[in-house]
């Protein structure tokens, strides 16, 4: 039996949260919750107890103060155990935001970040997060080792900032790895997404949610049985997820009734407009446009001026959005696949061909190259015939 | 078993012989390309001599450490005349042989009109620990 099989992952984030409370140190609660969860796959066999977050709880605490025994260490421990109301009901929504806080902590990198909140609040093993990014587990360990060190030199145990920002950032981050492995990394993220809709009241988040359910919604139909990538014209939408679909655009829209608009919101919003359309055609393209040009506003980058120039091609014609590509700088990623697009929808399949073979050239994983390299030689077959 | 390194270059290598750009061939047959190239994975996997593979960008940098508290030196994308790696597969088998033999498979990927490239590929063996035991 496996943490997984036996349903404790959910219940790591929450003891984890009452040791913290207690006054444990971020990186020694963290092994000791380990230890006990082994402690129970090992205990408890088919008979699990009442109260299994209690449970934990206790054995976690105990395996705490084993790890940190020291003469004068503990007597203050122990006094402060004895402090301590007994352990009982243990849930704690406000202990499981800490954790959230504290392992998307600004002082972590990015990739620290991810892997210890996907061992914090997800739950998961190191060598689940190992084989879901592709490195040594032991590498793995390292990486969140190092990242438990941080936290605890930054002295936060106990006041992690309360930037909600930072903590979707790294949300977000995990939901882009996709997956490898047997963790589904965009499924993962969206468990601790719901969650953090439960714990804080932020439309963001719930914004962030409906992007994720939205992009998931369609995942089936981004990739052919050989991995190969379908543009989303070429989809097929009936293998999108209309459960998916429908909670995210129920979410994006009670989100923006509320009127504190953000960037999750506005990108859910777009989303929700392709997830709505029968068929690339039928898309509200003019909406869309209007939706990039309000996120312009909240974050304006060359990612978003480059995508809006896809949709105001679609909106006003391939002129319009070559003139709206012109203020896109050179070395954006994808840049020359969204001009190769454009000027072959505006007859240009000379130049369209160099600008796929250039996009190739310049793709950021194989999928996204094979595909290009397709679009070139399928242009310059076009060429050829004529 | 011994490890050897199969190298693909992007330049640097001799020309193949069928040597016609991928993108002037047809989507088809970049289809059977792509292929080919999967199913030989798939089957070294089979085998059980397959110990990874990737692809690696068209551009990179040379960098050099350029003394005490000064930033490492670049040469920015690399020039025209230098070699470049385009993706590496490392394969774990019994014999130099076998390992000329798979290269060779790998080098018969089919290109334009469906003709096998022909390319050079680099095969170098790793370099091993020495052995426990004298033979």
């Amino acid at each position: 039996m496996s943490v997984d099989d036996a349903g404790l992952r959910p219940l790591v984030p929450q003891v984890l949260g009452v040791l913290v409370r207690r006054g444990a140190d971020f990186a020694t609660a963290e092994d000791a919750v380990q230890e006990a969860l082994l402690r129970a796959l090992a205990t408890w066999g088919d008979d699990p107890p009442d109260q299994p977050a209690a449970w934990l709880t206790t054995v976690a605490w105990r395996a705490f103060l084993d790890l940190t025994r020291s003469a004068t260490a503990r007597r203050d421990r122990e006094a402060r155990f004895d402090a301590e109301p007994p352990a009982g009901a243990v849930h704690s929504a406000d202990d499981t935001l800490r954790l959230y806080f504290l392992c998307a902590h600004p002082e972590l990198t990015p990739s620290s970040a991810v892997a210890l909140t996907l061992r914090a609040v997800g739950g998961l093993t190191t060598r689940q997060i190992a084989e879901a990014y592709l490195v040594p587990e032991a590498t793995m360990a390292q990486r969140i080792s190092r990242a438990k060190r941080t936290v605890a030199a930054a002295g936060l145990a106990g006041d992690a900032p309360d930037d909600v920002a930072t903590v979707m950032r790294v949300l977000y981050l995990v939901f882009n790895e996709g997956y490898s492995g047997d963790v589904d990394l965009a499924a993962e993220a969206i468990r601790l997404t719901r969650q953090l809709t439960e714990l804080t009241d932020d439309p963001e988040v719930a914004g962030l949610l409906a992007l994720m359910l939205l992009h998931h919604a369609r995942r089936r139909s981004r990739t052919r049985p050989d991995g190969s990538l379908v543009p989303l014209a070429e989809q097929d939408r009936a293998l999108w997820d209309d459960a998916l679909i429908i909670e995210g655009t129920g979410l994006v829209q009670s989100a923006l009734s509320r009127d504190r608009l953000g960037e999750y919101q506005v990108q859910a919003a777009i989303a929700a407009l392709h997830a709505d359309a029968p068929s690339v055609d039928e898309t509200d393209w003019v909406q869309i446009v209007e939706w990039y040009d309000e996120l312009l506003g909240l974050a304006d980058t060359p990612i978003v001026r480059l995508n809006r120039a896809v949709a105001v091609g679609e909106a006003d014609g391939a002129p319009a959005g070559l003139s709206a590509l012109a203020e896109v700088p050179d070395g954006v990623p994808r840049r020359e696949a969204v001009a190769a697009h454009l000027h072959e929808r505006n007859g240009d399949l000379a130049l369209a061909a160099r600008l796929y073979a250039e996009a190739a050239r310049n793709a950021p994983n194989q999928a996204e190259r094979d595909h290009q390299t397709r679009q070139a030689a399928r242009v310059n077959e076009l060429l050829r015939r004529r | 078993m011994a490890k050897y390194l199969l190298l693909k270059h992007y330049r640097g290598a001799p020309a193949p012989e069928n040597n016609v750009p991928m993108d002037q061939w047809t989507p088809e047959e970049v289809d059977a390309h792509i292929q080919f190239m999967a199913d030989f994975g798939t089957r070294l996997e089979a085998t059980g001599e397959l110990v990874g593979a990737e692809a690696v960008a068209a551009e990179g940098m040379w960098v050099r450490y350029d003394g005490e508290g000064k930033p490492p030196v670049t040469d920015g994308p690399f020039a025209e005349t230098k070699d470049l790696i385009a993706g590496w597969m490392i394969i774990d088998v019994d014999t130099e042989a076998r390992a000329i033999e798979l290269a060779g498979e790998l080098s018969a990927a089919p290109g334009a009109n469906g003709e096998p490239i022909h390319e050079w590929l680099e095969v170098r063996p790793f370099l091993a620990m020495p052995p426990t035991v004298d033979g």
